[in-house]
């Protein structure tokens, strides 16, 4: 599985410290700076975002809702207020433009968590791992639903870690440390990538609104890739790769909405293969050359 | 070939189904604990203008914004350890009652309706209904003069008013009784809050753990003699039945015509012949004018 060298070992020799964590940096940036326009108000008094992520306004004219909890309320039998519904219209509006799931890379707080845990994973060393289907985060998002439409509750927020600990950092953590402990523990010793990659619906959400999103990333100079799989390694949806640096017949746009358009590949590459482009440029080139060794193993 | 198209049916088939049945335990699950989380407990009490409980916990997003434009910041969220659907909004009338402020900030800034923006009068809401719940304890029940639930209502002799009795441990003074009016009432818990008592005697409790209602088919006679303008019966064929006193007891100037003429003879305008309130009684027991 792991490599002898560790992962982006040769990108950082090839591009530099800063390029081959360029994205990286600016995922981490960007994840830390919404939180902190979130706390400025609590902590600092300094009122530029009012709520959490399922419902915020900012400035008092933006208005933001996790289209999610927006679905599961109208599910539940109640037409949220103007200000919800715009606020829903805007965030899918932009999720299906730049990918839903950079929602879930570039936004939220339980990625940090999870990534903690996927590093801590690889120091350790550590195996073995359980197995579900990564589509299982779609039937639980169809089964909150579900029980949302039943109960007249918005099923997913009395367990939703996201919000749980979101809100929790604005509003008082309470219990909730015990949730974001669980899925800290769950990807750590039970599960790689057992969160946010297979289960959480709230990203099976996002990955449906992002499922024609223009912004990919491309393996655009696939003919380059010597087979480091450095790429694989730090993907927290691998099997998304695979098509678009290996298909035969397709053009080298990743397309599995499953992508988070977190960069990483183009980071740890270092012959540059990837590069974040349009889903439209995607010419259907001739496949890739490569080693003996994988012949075939494509599908 | 063929076997190997097969046994790929076959895995697909097995996985669906261990999804399906995976997903169905969940939601189980999380429809039970949705069901038991509709509980909303009787001393946690939503902000103005919320929706009936079952249909809050369907509208609410736990933003928190209500929390945020509180100005006296009375509302918190619920935390996962809290009795209450986690992240909802909710407030402690004994620690913190809501001021009730007049352009309800609380409501404006719901981006979906929970709290209803309908309510525009914050003196029409309807958090709970205050009911003094101790007479053991209530000091003016024990004949002091406190008053103070009374006094810290925003709604002063309307949601709270003081109603006399005479006191019979003295013999010589009243007893104050606070007395909570559901009509005027709003639910904001200052009374609750102000209560000198270790233990609040007066407390602010769901309306309908708190509220009686009368059958729909119950009519009060004289409710409804007022709505006619007359009697609904004829009076005069009306057959008077006796009285039923303990034995052997006897009220003074008691008018009793069904136990039979007990003063016959009595000219009109005596005591006794004409239907009255009992003359011995205090003002205030029905008695005086």
């Amino acid at each position: 599985m792991s490599p002898a060298r560790p992962v982006g070992a040769e990108a950082l020799a090839a591009k530099g410290w800063l390029r081959a964590q360029r994205w990286l940096i600016l995922r981490r940036l960007s994840q830390f700076g919404i939180l902190a326009l979130f706390l400025a108000g609590p902590l600092a008094g300094l009122w530029i975002v009012k709520g959490n992520l399922n419902y915020s306004l900012t400035l008092g004219v933006l208005p933001l809702t996790d289209p999610f909890v927006a679905l599961q309320s109208l599910l539940a039998g109640h037409i949220p207020e103007t200000l919800g519904l715009t606020g829903a219209a805007i965030v899918a509006a932009f999720y299906a433009l730049v990918g839903g799931r950079a929602y879930c890379a570039w936004v939220c707080p339980v990625n940090l968590v999870t990534d903690a845990a996927d590093r801590l994973r690889d120091r350790l060393g550590i195996k073995g791992s359980v197995h579900f289907p990564r589509a299982s985060r779609y039937w639980i998002f169809a089964a909150a639903l579900l029980v949302s439409l039943i109960t007249g509750v918005t099923a997913w927020e009395l367990v939703n870690p996201v919000s749980l600990l979101h809100r929790g950092l604005l509003f008082g953590l309470g219990a909730a440390w015990m949730a974001v402990l669980a899925v800290f523990l769950f990807d750590l010793l039970v599960m790689r990538r057992g969160w946010c990659g297979h289960l959480c619906p709230v990203g099976a959400c996002y990955s449906l609104l992002g499922r024609w999103s223009p912004l990919r990333v491309s393996a655009a100079k696939r003919v380059a890739c010597d087979d480091c799989m450095d790429c694989f390694e730090i993907c927290p949806e691998p099997h998304v790769i695979r098509p678009a640096l290996k298909g035969e017949g397709v053009g080298p746009v990743i397309l599995a909405s499953e992508c988070t358009n977190c960069g990483r590949c183009i980071d740890v590459c270092s012959k540059d293969v990837f590069v974040f482009g349009s889903r439209f440029n995607n010419p259907v080139s001739a496949p890739p050359s490569r080693p003996d060794s994988l012949a075939g193993e494509t599908h | 070939m063929a076997a190997a198209k097969n046994s790929t049916r076959r895995r697909f088939l097995a996985d669906t189904a261990r999804l399906a049945c995976g997903a169905g335990m969940l939601g189980l699950g999380l429809g039970l604990f949705a069901r038991q989380a509709k509980a909303l407990p009787p001393l946690a009490l939503r902000p103005p203008g919320a929706l009936p409980e079952a249909d809050f916990l369907g509208a609410c997003v736990r933003c928190g914004l209500c929390v945020r434009d509180c100005p006296p910041q009375i509302l918190g969220l619920a935390r996962p350890e809290s009795p209450v659907a986690v992240g909802t909004p909710y407030f402690t009338a004994r620690t913190g009652p809501c001021e009730m402020c007049d352009d309800i900030p609380c409501v404006k800034a719901c981006p979906t309706g929970a709290l209803d923006h309908g309510l525009t009068d914050i003196g029409q809401a309807r958090m709970g209904l205050a009911v003094l719940i101790d007479h053991e304890t209530c000091l003016n029940f024990q004949g002091l003069r406190c008053d103070v639930c009374y006094r810290v209502c925003p709604a002063i002799d309307k949601a709270i008013t003081l109603e006399l009795l005479p006191n019979t441990r003295t013999g010589r003074h009243a007893l104050f009784l606070p007395t909570v009016h559901s009509d005027a009432c709003t639910g904001c818990g200052k009374c609750e809050k102000s209560c000198v008592l270790d233990e609040a005697a007066i407390r602010v409790l769901p309306v309908k753990l708190a509220k009686g209602a009368i059958g729909q088919h119950y009519r009060l006679g004289w409710e409804e003699q007022k709505k006619a303008g007359h009697s609904l019966i004829d009076e005069k064929s009306m057959v008077d039945l006796p009285d039923r006193l303990p034995e052997g007891t006897r009220l003074p100037g008691h008018f009793d015509p069904g136990s039979g003429p007990a003063v016959p003879s009595a000219p009109p305008g005596m005591p006794g012949t004409v239907a009255g309130p009992v003359p011995s009684a205090p003002p205030g027991l029905g008695g005086g004018k």
